[in-house]
């Protein structure tokens, strides 16, 4: 009877063991299952608007110089402004950033993630539980970075006269955009 | 070797595979009343699914760690270290997870498959079940067959969580890719095709596994040395049929 009773045991943890791995499987890893939410760490949260927030993903990491003081915890839109609305979580212990900071989306390495990056302004007025950063950069989108470069290249390799100044058909969207 | 020997080669390997599918239609007939016997298929999921727990996990965590450094090392040199994440998820959920746990399951459970009903067949018992108008294949071969079938999605799924922390350890713990990014990038990488790709797969395999072992065992030749060389078949041919059909189910969902 006892023996019976162990092996009942253990193939039923097996069995809840097995069926949870598939769960998780199922509903944690895939970008379509439902996220379980688990209790927040300490911290406070702020808000930032982006025009254009490329590729960042929930959970990417925040720096300031470098060092990671946060993570954001999730990405909106702004129907009003038509703007991207990036909900980051800042740890505890950096509490007396500036209110006039200035959060840009980085990419780390090449080809990398992207992550929020802030640069403290001068105020000694903090970031406190829901404030919103305002001065904010978009995220750098490589391709138009690389068809503002041919475009440059291009205007100014073929014939002198008519590249200075002249927005090339391509780039038509954004004419107010200096040339560097 | 003489041609006629060659030929008598082939006309039986011709004749096993004819054995082996009446043998698995059989089986699955022997199937449908073996349910109305839960409690010897809960016992089989037991052998074959809790006992291999140990080595599946073990093998998952170091698979996991090796693809860590791996990943790391190949994805340094284009500086998408971020990216490990969702290497090792993919790997894992899609080839690693469901082939390394068949080979396991082959050499764990298969083995021990083959080698008890051929021992229950050297020794009469399945003669004897017979005598008393019991059917072998609905009271031993079917609920075994149902507890690899069983147990081998929910190994997989265990050596796939097991290996992504493994993962995590050696690239979040010690080469320092970010957390946050790490999860983060796998989740919005890994769609439902793949996890379903992976369950799929270790369904296939652990009813291949599971025939292969109380097929070999069922026929084997009933003498010590015959159950010996049914075991070593059990081992080589369920091997050698995960690889293959791993290169098939892939192909089929791409």
């Amino acid at each position: 009877m006892r023996a019976t009773r162990s092996l009942e045991i253990g193939t039923g943890l097996f069995v809840i063991l097995g069926l949870a791995a598939i769960l998780f499987l199922t509903t944690q890893l895939p970008s379509s299952g439902l996220k379980l939410s688990f209790s927040k760490p300490p911290g406070y949260d702020v808000t930032a608007e982006f025009d254009n927030i490329g590729d960042l993903k929930v959970g990417a990491p925040v720096r300031m110089a470098g060092v990671r003081i946060g993570d954001v915890t999730a990405i909106g839109f702004d129907n009003q402004s038509y703007r991207a609305e990036v909900h980051l979580h800042i740890y505890p212990q950096f509490s007396e950033i500036p209110v006039d900071s200035y959060a840009s989306i980085d990419t780390e390495g090449l080809l990398g993630g992207q992550y929020i990056s802030i640069s403290p302004g001068g105020l000694t007025t903090y970031l406190k539980n829901g404030s919103q950063i305002l001065q904010t950069q978009s995220a750098i989108v490589l391709e138009n970075l690389i068809n503002k470069f041919f475009a440059n290249y291009a205007s100014s390799s073929g014939g002198g006269s008519s590249g200075k100044g002249a927005n090339p058909p391509n780039q038509s969207q954004k004419p107010q955009e200096p040339h560097p | 070797m003489s041609n006629a020997a060659q030929h008598g080669a082939v006309f039986e390997g011709v004749r096993k595979f004819g054995v082996t599918g009446i043998f698995f239609a059989r089986l699955l007939v022997a199937c449908v009343r073996a349910l109305a016997r839960p409690r010897l298929i809960v016992a089989q999921i037991f052998n074959a699914g809790a006992r291999s727990l140990i080595i599946v996990m073990l093998s998952g965590l170091f698979t996991g760690m090796v693809l860590g450094l791996l990943g790391r090392e190949v994805l340094q040199r284009f500086g998408a270290e971020t990216m490990l994440g969702v290497v090792a998820a993919l790997a894992l959920l899609k080839e690693l997870g469901p082939v390394l746990t068949a080979l396991l399951f082959a050499g764990r459970a298969g083995t021990a498959l083959t080698s008890e009903i051929g021992l229950m067949r050297a020794t009469d018992q399945l003669t004897a079940m017979e005598v008393m108008a019991v059917d072998p294949l609905s009271y031993v071969a079917a609920p075994r067959f149902l507890g690899g079938l069983i147990a081998m999605p929910l190994l997989v799924a265990i050596f796939d969580i097991i290996g992504l922390y493994g993962a995590q350890l050696i690239g979040v713990g010690l080469l320092g890719v970010d957390h946050g990014t790490f999860w983060s990038q796998m989740q919005s990488a890994v769609v439902m095709r793949d996890v379903t790709e992976g369950i799929v797969k270790s369904l296939v395999f652990g009813a291949v596994i599971s025939l292969i072992a109380v097929n070999e065992g069922y026929h084997a030749e009933p003498t010590a040395e015959g159950v010996g060389l049914a075991t070593t078949r059990t081992v080589v041919a369920s091997s050698v049929l995960t690889l293959l059909l791993d290169y098939v189910l892939t192909a089929a969902f791409m």
